[in-house]
C-alpha cells in the first residue's frame, strides 16, 4: 500500500473529500453520543435546531462566528506562508486589552473617529504580539509554534494582572472585569434587540480584503511562494524574512481585531472568559476552509453552529456540550486527511 | 526580605519540591525527545498529558491498582501516539497541524468523558494517590536524602527512565536506528529496517511517556482530576527538549532547573505576594521557557529529518 501523487487536480476528489471528512466526524460524534445513552440522530437534530432552527438560533450562530472569522483568517494567512501562528488566543486578548484601555473613557471621541482608532489599535497590538515570535524565528531559528503557544499563557496572565489592578472596574463588586466601554466605542447591533453586531460585517470585509491580498497583490504571491518553498523563494531573490514579517503583521492584526470586536460589539468589557478558545478554534476554521479566506466565513459559521447548537442541545438533552469540541477536533483531523487525498491517491501495490 | 529570599534557597523543602515539580516534566520531555529523535514533532503532547492524567486517575477511582492506572495511562497515550503517528508518518500530513489536532481531540475527549461520567460533581472526586516512599539507608543521608529519596515511586520511575532511555538511545542497535531515522531515514531503509514502523513505534512509546507524565499530576501531585490541569506543561516540555539538545541527561537537568525555578517562585509568591502581583510569578515559567529557547538557539542541532515526511524512493 502506498501513496502516489495525482497527476492533475481531481474535481471528484475535491468534492468527495470534505464530505467524507464530515461523514467520519459525524460517525465518531454519533458513537460518543450513543455512549451517553442518548439517541445520536435525535441529538444531532437538536444541535441543528439549536444552531439554525430559528431566527434567534441563526443570529446566535453568526454572533459566535464573528470572532472565529477573524481568528480563522489570522491562521489561514499565516499558515499559507507556513508561519505557524498558534498564538491567536493571545493576540485576541491583546486587542481586547487595548480596547479596554482606550475605549472606556480615555479617548472621549465621537464614534466615527473612536471606533476606527480602537480597531487600528487592536490590530497593531495583535500584530506586534506576533512580531516578536516571528523575529525570533527569522533571527535565531526559534520555532514559532512553541513561542506563540507560550505567549498565550503569558498574555492571559497579563490580562488577569491588569483586571486585578489598573483595568479593574471600581464598580465591579470585586469581579475581575474592566469597566464598560463608552457608548461611542460600541459597535452598533445589526438587528434591533439582538446580539448580532457590526463586527460580523467587519469580519466579512476582512475576509474579502484578505482574499484580495492573496489573489491580486504581490504580497499574496510572495506569501504563497514562501509557504511553498522558502529556499526556492530565497533563491529567486524574494526577501523571505520580510515577507514573513508582513505575514505576521497581517495575521496578528486580524486576531487582534477579534478581541476588539468581541469587546466593543458583544461583551462591552474585558473579562478573563472573553474567549473560550477562539484562537485555537480559528486554526480548525482555517484548515476546514483549506486556508481560503472566503471559505473561512463558511467554516467559521459551521464551527460556531456546532458550538451554539451543542450548548442548546446540552441544556435539553443532557449530552455534555464538550461533544462540540470533540467534533471540531475530529473534523480538523479528518479534513487534513481528506485534503491529502485530493493530492494523492492510494495504490494497493 | 532579601535575606529571607536567600534563606529559602537553603531549605531542603525547596529542593524536594523542585524534584517533585520536575517529575511530570521529566516523563513528558523524555517522551517528546524520543518522538523528535525519530524525526516526528509531537504537538499532541499537551492533550496526551491531559488524557493520561484522566485515564490513570479514572482507573484508580474505579477500583484499580495505582500501577494499573499508570499502565492504562501509558496505553491511552500510546493509542493517541498511534493516531498521530499514522497521520504524519505513512500519510505524511503536516506535523504541526496534526499535533494541534491531537491535542484538541485528546483534551476534548477527556473533558467529554469526565462530564459524562461525573455530571454533577461540585468538588472533584479524590483517590488515594502514590505515597512518598523513603528508600532505606539513602533517605538517611542528611539533606540529599530528604530531597531525592523521600519521593513517590513515580518520581523514582522518572529518574530510572532517564537512564533507560539514555542507555537505549546510545548503547543499543534499536537506539541507533531511532537516532538515525531522525537524521537520515534513507540510511535506515538501506539497512533493511522499515522506516514507517520504526517511527510509528517511537511516537507510540514517546506518547505513552507523555501520558504517564500527565498521570503523575493526578496520581502523585494531586489526588484528583481538574479541567485545564496540565496548563501548558506540554508546551514547556517541548522547550525543554530543545534546551536539553535532544539528550536525555541534559533534558533531566533542564527539567530539574525548571522545577527549582517553579518551586522558588511559589515560595517568593508567599513572601512578596503583597507587593508584587502573583500573576508575574506565574508568568515566569513560560517566560523562562522562551528565554531558554533563545539562549539555546545558536547551539540547537535539530534532528535533520525532523518534520520531514519519508516516502520510499523519493528524494
Amino acid at each position: 500500500m502506498r501513496l502516489e501523487p495525482r497527476s492533475g487536480a481531481s474535481p471528484t476528489a475535491a468534492v468527495l473529500a470534505p464530505l467524507g471528512a464530515l461523514g467520519v466526524s459525524l460517525l465518531i460524534g454519533g458513537a460518543l453520543v450513543m455512549w451517553s445513552g442518548a439517541s445520536a440522530l435525535n441529538t444531532f437534530a437538536l444541535v441543528l435546531r439549536g444552531a439554525a432552527g430559528s431566527q434567534f438560533a441563526l443570529l446566535e450562530t453568526l454572533t459566535r462566528a464573528t470572532p472565529l472569522i477573524f481568528t480563522g483568517l489570522a491562521a489561514a494567512v499565516a499558515f499559507r506562508a507556513k508561519l505557524w501562528n498558534i498564538g491567536g488566543e493571545g493576540q485576541l486578548y491583546i486587542g481586547a486589552v487595548l480596547t479596554a484601555v482606550l475605549g472606556t473613557g480615555l479617548l472621549p471621541l465621537p464614534a466615527p473617529i473612536l471606533v476606527p482608532i480602537l480597531l487600528l489599535a487592536g490590530a497593531i497590538g495583535g500584530a506586534l504580539t506576533l512580531l516578536g515570535p516571528t523575529l525570533l524565528k527569522n533571527r535565531f531559528g526559534v520555532d514559532e509554534v512553541v513561542t506563540t503557544l507560550l505567549l498565550n499563557f503569558i498574555v492571559v496572565l497579563l490580562v488577569s494582572l491588569l483586571l486585578d489592578g489598573p483595568l479593574k472596574d471600581p464598580m465591579g463588586l470585586g469581579w475581575p472585569q474592566s469597566p464598560k466601554v463608552i457608548p461611542d466605542a460600541a459597535l452598533p447591533k445589526l438587528v434591533q434587540g439582538k446580539r448580532l453586531h457590526a463586527g460580523f460585517l467587519l469580519a466579512v470585509a476582512a475576509a474579502l480584503a484578505v482574499w484580495f491580498v492573496n489573489a491580486r497583490t504581490t504580497l499574496g504571491y510572495e506569501m504563497r511562494a514562501v509557504g511553498h518553498n522558502p529556499r526556492a523563494a530565497r533563491f529567486l531573490g524574494m526577501p523571505v524574512d520580510a515577507v514573513l514579517l508582513k505575514t505576521a503583521l497581517l495575521s496578528g492584526g486580524l486576531a487582534g481585531l477579534a478581541g476588539v470586536s468581541e469587546v466593543t460589539g458583544l461583551k462591552g468589557n474585558l473579562t478573563l472568559d472573553l474567549s473560550p478558545g477562539f484562537g485555537y478554534s480559528g486554526i480548525v476554521v482555517a484548515m476546514l476552509a483549506m486556508l481560503h479566506p472566503l471559505g473561512v466565513i463558511a467554516a467559521a459559521i459551521f464551527v460556531a453552529g456546532m458550538f451554539v447548537g451543542a450548548d442548546a442541545m446540552s441544556r435539553s438533552a443532557g449530552v455534555p456540550n464538550y461533544i462540540a469540541d470533540v467534533m471540531v477536533a475530529t473534523s480538523l483531523l479528518t479534513m487534513v486527511v481528506a485534503m491529502m487525498f485530493t493530492r494523492f491517491r492510494l495504490r494497493w501495490r | 526580605m532579601i535575606v529571607e529570599a536567600i534563606e529559602i534557597l537553603f531549605a531542603t523543602s525547596l529542593w524536594a519540591a523542585a524534584v517533585r515539580i520536575a517529575s511530570p516534566l521529566i516523563f513528558a520531555t523524555l517522551g517528546e525527545l524520543i518522538c523528535e529523535r525519530a524525526g516526528v514533532l509531537n504537538l499532541g503532547i499537551e492533550g496526551i498529558m491531559t488524557a493520561g492524567a484522566f485515564a490513570g486517575w479514572l482507573t484508580v477511582y474505579a477500583g484499580g491498582d495505582l500501577w494499573l492506572g499508570v499502565l492504562v495511562a501509558a496505553l491511552v497515550g500510546a493509542a493517541f501516539g498511534l493516531l498521530h503517528g499514522t497521520l504524519v508518518v505513512p500519510l505524511g500530513l503536516s506535523q504541526h497541524v496534526t499535533g494541534i489536532g491531537i491535542t484538541l481531540l485528546a483534551s476534548s475527549l477527556t473533558y467529554y468523558s469526565y462530564r459524562l461520567l461525573f455530571p454533577k460533581v461540585t468538588s472533584p472526586p479524590r483517590i488515594a494517590p502514590f505515597e512518598p516512599l523513603a528508600i532505606p539507608l539513602l533517605s538517611g543521608i542528611p539533606g540529599l536524602g530528604d530531597i531525592l529519596f523521600r519521593q513517590t515511586p513515580l518520581t523514582y520511575l522518572a529518574f530510572i527512565l532517564v537512564a533507560v532511555v539514555a542507555y537505549g538511545l546510545y548503547r543499543t542497535p534499536l537506539g541507533l536506528a531511532v537516532r538515525t531515522v531522525g537524521e537520515n531515514p534513507a540510511a535506515v531503509e538501506a539497512q533493511g529496517i522499515d522506516v514507517t514502523l520504526l517511527r510509528l513505534g517511537s511516537v507510540m512509546a514517546g506518547s505513552a511517556l507523555m501520558a504517564v507524565g500527565g498521570a503523575f499530576l493526578t496520581m502523585s501531585a494531586f489526588p484528583a482530576f481538574f479541567f485545564q490541569m496540565v496548563n501548558g506543561r506540554g508546551w514547556i516540555c517541548i522547550a525543554l527538549v530543545v534546551f536539553g539538545s535532544w539528550r536525555p541527561g541534559k533534558a533531566l537537568l533542564g527539567a530539574l532547573l525548571f522545577g527549582l525555578f517553579d518551586a522558588y517562585q511559589l515560595r517568593l509568591q508567599q513572601l512578596a505576594g503583597a507587593f508584587v502581583p502573583y500573576q508575574l510569578f506565574l508568568m515566569l515559567p513560560y517566560v523562562l521557557s522562551i528565554i531558554a529557547l533563545i539562549a539555546m538557539s545558536r547551539r540547537a542541532a535539530y534532528p535533520r529529518a525532523l518534520m520531514v515526511p519519508y516516502r520510499k524512493g523519493e528524494r
